[in-house]
């Protein structure tokens, strides 16, 4: 029994690892499923919030709404649930008007997720996330059964299920917050700024889970926030508004990077969206080198005769993982005197961006490249990266914009 | 003789522990008032303090109208009242609905007003119906400064129902102005005594309502 049940679970994590590229590389073909057309919002006081605008929200992917505040993101995101109803224009769902449907119909069909959570405080956490299926007229059991599916896909404790949310940090509530939201299987969630309250470590690990079960379940996720990088990170298409409820730019995030609508949008990106865009080039094509690899059972006149003296050399133990960099003119064969070799990169799964800066870390100017086991494949220099950024350029440029697959190459 | 010696001559009388002018019967009564003008004055202030706090709506109105039976001084209101409706229970009830009214009235308003608006937020963006939000979202998140607006309430009445005494009522006013009549001081200080044990065991009454109905959650979230 324990056996099956550790074999399903080793299914389960290989699904996690697999998924999440097959839920997001598909850059055509998307099915069309929130449809927003020349959408206005002006209040009686003559501020206008949104400003027609038209955006059509795929399914199975992430759509971010981001821009300063006033841009009206938060505005266009509630009225797709009908929290608040447009001035003029139309929002259809699967080509049927969201004014359609009673409202409470139409807000239980999508997942709804909010800064603060804004869990139920004298709810325990099991019963703010059955809220939904409760209010579809599940019966009480099978709406727990179901919450506690849930706590495990979201990555919660199942001890956490009798707690009440006082006793959750702000992370473990957001959580809960998701799998409320989740709990019905809706098609769309909508999602405003829910990561912006917590930690910049904690959010990290929330936006890797959302990007973790977005590839289980593929749902239409439209996310709000303010925060440029966590759009790049999350997003399968950015739509950047600009103060006043315009939209300035609605694309894949490597293209937002790489050319910037207008100088509003340029700015909006920040100082540094050269070394951002790197994030979306692949370390696979990389050239490494192997010859300044030893094992640390070497022959030290070996070493001294391949490496010229003051070129430093990588020593790894037997299995082939490193332990540090040695001078080969001085180096005694001690595995206590080697210089440490710092962060590696695992090659083919991060990005050109992550062994740049493993090689602008490294003491040597050399980032050490490995498989998915630990074991070197090789290490490259800054040239040899900056040569590698210079071909994928040229790759991505040969290539149609549309056809390049937005390949996020993990952290 | 001090106090404490009035009150031992009270108590330790027997004759004070039965019949119509007995210390049960008399307490019984006070219970009644006491429950009956709660009651009224509940379901005046409750169902209007939700709605108003739910919509947070009329908040200026409700502010302005519970100074006004705030000002008004009950033991005139009274006396008003019986010289307008004659003896009965009619012409005490309404100076005590008028002075209750006020604190449940208000603490609700407030209490549902400022609930955290996130949770409301979130009930509603999953399609909870009005009603549903404000009963199962606002009502239990209000629920202990609602009850701390019916417990100052309920002290306040049963302090005050001893004015029944003054139009021929009974109640533990009895003692006290009965007392005063005949220099009985022994009586004063005992129906003094009596209704300070009633309050008291309202405010018990109240924390172990508390205890029931707060949710921990809220309760232990308020105490962090």
């Amino acid at each position: 029994m324990a056996g099956i049940e550790r074999r399903l679970i080793r299914l389960r994590t290989l699904v996690h690892v697999i998924a999440p590229r097959a839920g997001k590389a598909v850059p055509e073909g998307f099915r069309r499923l929130i449809a927003i057309e020349d959408v206005s919002k002006r209040y009686a006081d003559g501020t206008v919030a949104v400003d027609r605008l038209s955006l059509q929200i795929p399914d199975r992917s992430i759509t971010v709404l981001v821009g300063p505040s006033g841009c009206g993101k938060t505005t266009t995101l509630r009225m797709i649930n009908r929290m608040i109803e447009p001035s003029s224009g139309t929002i259809r769902v699967d080509g049927e008007d969201v004014r359609a449907r009673p409202v409470n119909t139409l807000r239980r069909s999508m997942g709804y997720v909010i800064q603060n959570a804004g869990l139920f405080q004298h709810r325990t956490i099991l019963d703010n996330i059955a809220t939904v299926p409760r209010l579809l007229g599940w019966s009480r059991q099978r709406a727990r059964e179901r919450a506690a599916e849930l706590m495990e896909r979201v990555g919660l404790d199942p001890a956490m299920a009798r707690r009440y949310p006082y006793q959750l940090s702000g992370g473990q509530q957001q959580r809960v917050g998701v799998a409320r939201a989740l709990a019905a299987d809706p098609p769309i969630l909508l999602m405003d700024e829910p990561f912006s309250a917590v930690d910049p470590v904690v959010r990290r690990g929330l936006q890797e889970e959302l990007l973790r079960i977005q590839g289980e379940l593929g749902k239409a996720i439209v996310f709000v926030t303010h925060d440029m990088d966590e759009a790049i990170t999350v997003g399968d298409r950015i739509a950047v508004l600009r103060t006043g409820g315009r939209l300035a730019q609605f694309a894949a995030p490597d293209e937002i990077l790489s050319s910037p609508a207008d100088p509003f949008v340029e700015e909006f990106l920040g100082s540094d969206r050269g070394i951002r865009g790197l994030s979306f080039l692949s370390t696979r094509d990389l050239e490494l080198d192997r010859s300044r690899v030893f094992s640390v059972g070497s022959d030290l006149r070996e070493i001294s005769g391949r490496a010229p003296e003051g070129v430093p050399v990588l020593v790894t133990d037997a299995d082939g993982r490193p332990l540090g960099w040695a001078d080969p003119g001085s180096w005694d064969g001690d595995v206590e005197a080697l210089e440490p070799h710092g962060p590696v990169f695992e090659v083919g799964r991060d990005s050109l961006r992550v062994a740049l800066d493993r090689a602008v870390l490294s003491p040597t100017g050399q980032a050490v490249g490995v498989d998915g086991s630990g074991k070197v494949l090789g290490v490259a220099g800054q040239e040899t990266v900056a040569a590698a950024i210079r071909s994928a350029r040229r790759r991505r440029a040969a290539d149609a914009p549309q056809e390049a697959p937005a390949v996020k190459a993990g952290r | 003789m001090n106090v404490l010696n009035f009150m031992q001559s009270f108590f330790s009388d027997g004759s004070h522990w039965h019949g119509r002018d007995g210390i049960p019967q008399r307490v019984w009564e006070h219970v009644q008032y006491t429950a009956e003008a709660l009651a009224i004055a509940s379901a005046i202030g409750l169902p209007v303090g939700l709605v108003t706090g739910h919509t947070r709506r009329g908040g200026n109105a409700l502010a302005f109208l519970s100074a006004g039976a705030r000002a008004l001084p009950t033991f005139g209101l009274l006396v008003l009242m019986f010289f307008w409706l004659g003896i009965g229970i009619v012409p005490v009830m309404i100076p005590l609905v008028v002075l209750a009214v006020p604190p449940v009235l208000v603490t609700t308003y407030e209490a549902v007003r400022t609930v955290d608006p996130s949770p409301v937020d979130a009930a509603r963006g999953m399609g909870m119906p009005e009603a549903r939000i404000l009963f199962q979202v606002e009502v239990p998140a209000a629920l202990p400064l609602i009850l701390s607006g019916l417990r100052s309430a309920t002290v306040q009445i049963v302090s005050t129902a001893t004015i029944a005494a003054y139009v021929s009522l009974g109640g533990v006013g009895r003692y006290i102005l009965d007392g005063l009549y005949q220099h009985d001081y022994g009586k004063v200080v005992g129906g003094a005594a009596l209704t300070a044990v009633l309050a008291l065991l309202a405010l018990l009454l109240f924390w172990a309502v508390g205890r029931v109905a707060v949710s921990p959650g809220v309760r232990r979230r308020r105490a962090a």
